[in-house]
């Protein structure tokens, strides 16, 4: 099959990376298509964050090409593949901890409009922006916490809030790095609903390390290690491969 | 408590120069112009997270231009403001170029490093300049034709633009705007991937700090009607910074309450001990030791524990 570019949502092309002597990133092509559901796995130190960070634009690969809907993004700065549809939460919380929900969902809104640049009218004048982040809150169950500081949340609440935020901004392309990190049985049963619940319009790419419940949400998934792909496809046929036993049993 | 203390405050401004002889409404003039400076610099260390240790650059050159501009070129002073100013933001634009390649100590570092550099040239370019004698002769504006020679007058008119100062900067924070910025001190990466360019926050808050740096110059210059290198120093950045730290970075009406504690200390202790800066240094370790997020946030502080114990 010969596709066109555009075909695909994200597109990575023989992406390198290293960090001195150390080459977290080689090779590493893969295709996502719009809607796609992808679980990228691999042990830990494999580059997945490394990968998601170059996707994203904070850090630069040394080689290779970033596309998003065709469009190449490999020297766009972040804020401009924001612009352009893609979102994504972090490993390590990433919030404005001293600041309320309703105001750390607002911010997410704002990155997108024009008015972030207006400098004269407060920020708390905008009812709008405030309706649409407690609409965005009420999706992720924090709606009630919609006036405290992000400081008095619950672990599992702030990744709530990392999803809120992301998805705020509806995204084409919706890069999730460990959603389910630290979070007890219950909170990692609301929150892979919440992932469940992601509209079909959204690509969205999933790096987990909890199989059990990650594997439920993927269609497709790609296997990393030592910064290279091993096994890419269908969900069933990477799981079925001979290779994934390897990396994940040892061989 | 918050109003209160505020219509007590307006209070004494306004009832000052009917009490208060002339050394203390002269002096309350030079703690409105320096908290204006201290207010302009908090827009870069407390709401921008970008500690600056050359702002009296700012305050330096728009002084230093105005001065020239209306003693050898023979502009009027309106004129020499507005040129003043132009060429203070242009010089903020490109020192921000420069400056922002770096965050944290390198940023602090280059400010430092441009600001040495306007000084030496200060020093050094004694044609232009008059080095180390300084410019002196210079004349007050007389804005509408209202002279501003008496320490009345002047402190009414150094009020009416600390006002419009304190409430522009004020608006600028609580923005939109100013909410990216508080969001690009906290979590710049974060903020770039929600879509805002944090360079740019940053540049353009930069640029803002340096007018507001440039307008307490024109008015420093105005004041003193005399200037000299030192208003350049580094001890001149310092001072601002120090008063910016004590009052409480980050919070509206903190590094001017630091920038009055500081020329206090420096106009009072100075009369009566020789090594007053010891005593500004004991002062301010002791804010840093009792109240670490400056006076401004430790009295709220005190003030909400001592009513909840009373009630």
């Amino acid at each position: 099959m010969t596709a066109t570019s555009s075909d695909f949502a994200l597109e990575v092309a023989g992406l390198n990376k290293a960090f001195g002597g150390l080459k977290v990133t080689q090779q590493v092509s893969l295709a996502v298509k719009p809607g796609e559901r992808r679980l990228i796995i691999g042990p830990n130190g494999a580059g997945k964050t490394t990968l998601f960070n170059q996707i994203s634009g904070d850090m630069r690969p040394n080689s290779g090409r970033i596309r998003l809907f065709g469009q190449d993004v490999t020297s766009l700065a972040p804020h401009r593949r924001a612009h352009l549809g893609l979102s994504r939460t972090y490993q390590i919380i990433t919030l404005f901890a001293g600041d309320t929900l309703e105001h750390n969902v607002t911010l997410g809104l704002l990155g997108l409009l024009r008015s972030r640049w207006q400098m004269w009218r407060p920020l708390s004048s905008y009812r709008d922006l405030a309706t649409e982040a407690r609409r965005t809150l009420d999706s992720v169950g924090l709606s009630h916490l919609a006036d405290h500081p992000v400081s008095e949340l619950a672990y599992g609440e702030k990744r709530r809030l990392e999803l809120a935020m992301a998805l705020s901004q509806k995204p084409r392309v919706l890069l999730l790095d460990e959603p389910l990190a630290g979070l007890s049985d219950s909170e990692r049963a609301t929150v892979k609903a919440l992932i469940a619940s992601i509209s079909k319009d959204v690509t969205v790419v999933m790096i987990e390390h909890d199989m059990d419940t990650a594997l439920d949400l993927a269609e497709t998934v790609t296997l990393l290690n030592y910064g290279r792909v091993i096994v890419d496809g269908e969900r069933d046929t990477v799981i079925a491969d001979e290779r994934t036993r390897e990396v994940y049993l040892g061989a | 408590m918050r109003w209160i203390t505020g219509s007590l405050l307006a209070a004494a401004v306004a009832l000052l120069p009917f009490f208060a002889g002339d050394f203390y409404i002269n002096l309350a003039s030079q703690i409105f112009i320096a908290a204006i400076f201290a207010l302009s610099l908090n827009l870069l260390v407390g709401f921008g997270g970008m500690t600056s240790l050359g702002h009296a650059s700012y305050l330096g050159v728009a002084a230093y231009l105005c001065a020239l501009f209306t003693s050898r070129y023979g502009f009027g002073h309106g004129a020499a403001a507005l040129l003043s100013i132009l060429g203070t933001v242009a010089m903020a634009a490109f020192f921000g170029v420069i400056a922002l390649r770096a965050t944290g100590l390198g940023f602090l570092m280059i400010t430092l490093a441009l600001s040495q550099v306007l000084w030496g040239l200060a020093y050094r370019m004694s044609n232009v300049t008059n080095g180390d004698n300084g410019l002196a002769g210079l004349t007050r504006p007389a804005p509408f034709g209202i002279s501003l020679e008496s320490a009345v007058s002047f402190y009414w008119f150094a009020l009416i633009v600390a006002v419009v100062a304190f409430v522009m900067m004020t608006i600028f924070v609580s923005s939109s705007f100013g909410s990216s910025l508080k969001g690009v001190r906290d979590q710049p990466r974060r903020m770039a991937a929600l879509g805002f360019n944090p360079w740019m926050i940053r540049w353009i808050t930069f640029i803002y700090a340096g007018f507001w740096g440039g307008i307490a110059g024109l008015l420093y210059v105005y004041y003193n009607k005399y200037i000299h290198p030192t208003s350049l120093s580094t001890t001149s950045s310092a001072e601002a910074l120090l008063g910016v730290i004590a009052g409480g970075s980050g919070t509206l009406g903190g590094p001017a309450v630091g920038a009055a504690l500081v020329l206090l200390l420096k106009n009072y202790a100075s009369a009566y001990v020789e090594r007053w800066n010891m005593l500004l240094g004991l002062v301010f370790l002791f804010i840093v030791l009792v109240m670490p997020t400056g006076i401004v946030p430790g009295l709220h502080k005190l003030t909400a524990r001592l009513r909840r114990r009373s009630s």
